[in-house]
C-alpha cells in the first residue's frame, strides 16, 4: 500500500521522543541526537513509501545511529569524546529495543527537558519539541513567536543542557518530589496555554491542551501510580470537558453558572473521574489532586443550585496548605460566601491583597456587594473589573453587568 | 566535568572577625573544604577580601583608567569560590548547596570551558 506523507509524519511524530531520549543516552548530546533522527526521517520518507516497517522506532533508532556516525566522521574538528562515541555506536549491534529501556530513557529526557536550571520559556519550547515530536514550526505558531525565535531558544536550550552538564537520569528518590512537580508545572502550563490562551482574545488552541495530556498520559505510563501525575491529568480532563461550554458563538466568556451543562463532555468527566478515583486511592493529597477534585464537585452538580459549596469551601481550605496564592484566597473567599453568606465572603476579600490588577477580584467584590444591597459600591467595582481587564471580550462583558446595575 | 562556584553574599551582613558566629562560619568552611576534598572533588578555592579591597583596571585605546571598588556595585559581591569536579550540574548542585554561604546568599554554579 502506498504511503502518504502525512501518513509518514504522523508517525514521526508519534515516535519522536522515544526514538530522540535512546540515542541522546548513547550520544550524550541531544543536538547531535535531534540532528541524526532528523537525518533518519529524510531517509524514511524515501524508504517508507511502500510500507510502514512494522517496528518504525527500530527503524528509525538504527538508521539515526548510523547517521550519527556519518556526521561525527563527517565533522572536521573531531574531539576525542566524539571519536569514542563513534566507536562504541559502530559496534553497537541493533539490539532489540527493550521496553525497560525506552521506558527508562524516556523518562530521563524529560526530567532533562523539565531541569529547573533552564528558564521555563526553555522548558515548555524543549518538552513540547523532544518528548512531544512537534516542529519547530508548530511551537512558534503555538506560542506566536516568530519561528527564528523559537528555533533559537531550542538551539540555546540544548546547549545549556551540553555545556552545564544537565544529567540524563532519573532524579533519585529525595529529589523525585520535587522534580515530578517540576515537570507537571511545564505540563499544566502548555495546557493553560492551550485552554485559557493569555495571548489573544478568547482564542483556544486545543491542539496544545491535547497534547498536554497526551504528554502526561506519556508520564503516567513511565512513573505509573503517582497521585498527582494522575491528579493533574483528571484536573485537565474535567477542563477539557468543559471546553466548548466556556465561550458562547461569539466568542465571549460563559460563567460556570451559566454553561449550559448538556455541552459538557462526557468522555472527559468519565477518564477525569477515572483518574482521580486511582489518585486519591493512593491516599497522599497534593494540589493537582485538590483542584481536581474541585471541579469534580461542580461537575457532579446537576445545576448550579445543587453545588455542594460546604465541600468546595473545604477543598479550598486544604490547598491553601499548598498553594497560598491570592487567587486560591479569591476562590476560597467566593466558596465560603455560597457555603455561607454574602458578608462573610466580603471580609475574606477585602483581607486579600495583591489582587488589584485582576478584573476577577473586583468583579467578586462587585457581585457579593450586589447581594448586599450595597448598588453603588457594586457599580465602582465594576468599572474597576472593566477598567483592568486587558480583553475586549471581558470588557463587553462586565459593560453588561454595569447596566443591569445602573 | 569540572565548575565554577562562586559564592554571593552581603557583606554587610557578614559577621565581624573574631566573633563566635564568625568562627562558626570559618569552621563551616573549614569542614566543607575538608569533607570535598575527602570526597575527591576538590580541585581548589579561595576566599576573597571585601569590596573595599576591590580595584578595577580598564584599558581603552591604549589609555589606563584605575578605579577603585569592584566591576558593578550589586547587592551581593563576590566572596569566594570552590573548583570542583563532578558528574554533571546535579552533582554540582548537591555540593554548592553543602557550601556554608547558601543559608544566606547565593551560589552560581558556571561550568568550566575544556579546551582540551
Amino acid at each position: 500500500m502506498t504511503q502518504s506523507r502525512t501518513a509518514i509524519e504522523a508517525v514521526f511524530r508519534e515516535e519522536h521522543g522515544l526514538v530522540v531520549a535512546g540515542l541522546a543516552r548513547y550520544l550524550g548530546d541531544l543536538e547531535l541526537a535531534e540532528d541524526a533522527l532528523q537525518d533518519a526521517c529524510v531517509a524514511a520518507l524515501g524508504a517508507w513509501t511502500e510500507d510502514i516497517p512494522r517496528n518504525p522506532a527500530a527503524w528509525l533508532t538504527t538508521t539515526a545511529r548510523r547517521k550519527a556516525v556519518d556526521r561525527i566522521r563527517r565533522t572536521r574538528n573531531l574531539q576525542r569524546k566524539y571519536e569514542a562515541i563513534a566507536q562504541t555506536l559502530a559496534n553497537v549491534s541493533d539490539e532489540t529495543l527493550d521496553e525497560d529501556i525506552i521506558s527508562d530513557d524516556r523518562l530521563r529526557l524529560i526530567f532533562t527537558c523539565c531541569h529547573p536550571s533552564l528558564s521555563i520559556d526553555a522548558r515548555v519550547a524543549l518538552t513540547l519539541k523532544t518528548v512531544g515530536g512537534l516542529t519547530t514550526v508548530e511551537i512558534a505558531n503555538a506560542y506566536l513567536v516568530p519561528e527564528t525565535t523559537m528555533a533559537q531558544r531550542i538551539v540555546r536550550a540544548k546547549r545549556k543542557i551540553r555545556d552545564a552538564g544537565i544529567p540524563y537520569r532519573v532524579p533519585g528518590d529525595a529529589e523525585l518530589p520535587d522534580r515530578v512537580h517540576g515537570v507537571l508545572a511545564v505540563i499544566y502550563l502548555i495546557f493553560n496555554e492551550g485552554y485559557a490562551s493569555s495571548s489573544i482574545d478568547a482564542v483556544r488552541r486545543p491542539e496544545l491542551a491535547a497534547e498536554a495530556i497526551r504528554l502526561a498520559t506519556i508520564i503516567d505510563q513511565l512513573l505509573p501510580n503517582e497521585p498527582e501525575v494522575l491528579g493533574l491529568l483528571a484536573l485537565m480532563h474535567f477542563h477539557e470537558a468543559r471546553g466548548t461550554a466556556r465561550t458562547d458563538e461569539e466568542g465571549n466568556a460563559v460563567l460556570l453558572d451559566d454553561q449550559d451543562r448538556t455541552l459538557w463532555d462526557q468522555g472527559h468527566i468519565t477518564n477525569a473521574t477515572t483518574y482521580l478515583d486511582r489518585a486519591l486511592a493512593r491516599e497522599t493529597p497534593g494540589p493537582y489532586q485538590i483542584q481536581a477534585a474541585i471541579s469534580a464537585v461542580h461537575i457532579e452538580a446537576a445545576t448550579p443550585s445543587d453545588t455542594d459549596w460546604d465541600q468546595i469551601a473545604a477543598l479550598y481550605c486544604s490547598l491553601r496548605r499548598h498553594i497560598n496564592s491570592p487567587i486560591v484566597q479569591l476562590n476560597h473567599a467566593v466558596a465560603v460566601s455560597k457555603a455561607t453568606d454574602a458578608s462573610k465572603g466580603l471580609v475574606m476579600v477585602d483581607a486579600i491583597s495583591g489582587l488589584d490588577e485582576y478584573p476577577y477580584f473586583h468583579t467578586a467584590r462587585a457581585s457579593l456587594l450586589k447581594e448586599l444591597g450595597r448598588t453603588s459600591e457594586a457599580i465602582r467595582a465594576y468599572e474597576q473589573a472593566r477598567d483592568t481587564s486587558t480583553s475586549d471580550a471581558q470588557r463587553r462583558f462586565f459593560e453588561r453587568r454595569l447596566d443591569e446595575l445602573r | 566535568m569540572k565548575y565554577a562556584l562562586l559564592i554571593y553574599g552581603d557583606e554587610a551582613l557578614q559577621p565581624a572577625e573574631g566573633s563566635p558566629e564568625f568562627n562558626e562560619v570559618y569552621q563551616g568552611y573549614y569542614k566543607f573544604t575538608e569533607d570535598i576534598t575527602s570526597e575527591g572533588v576538590n580541585r581548589g578555592g579561595e576566599a576573597l577580601h571585601n569590596i573595599e579591597a576591590a580595584t578595577s583596571v580598564r584599558v581603552r585605546n591604549g589609555e589606563q583608567t584605575v578605579t577603585d571598588g569592584p566591576f558593578a556595585e550589586t547587592k551581593e559581591q563576590l566572596g569566594g569560590f570552590y573548583l570542583i569536579e563532578v558528574d554533571d550540574l546535579d552533582a554540582a548542585i548537591g555540593v554548592a548547596a553543602k557550601i556554608p554561604g547558601v543559608n544566606t546568599g547565593t551560589i552560581e554554579i558556571r561550568p568550566l570551558i575544556d579546551f582540551g
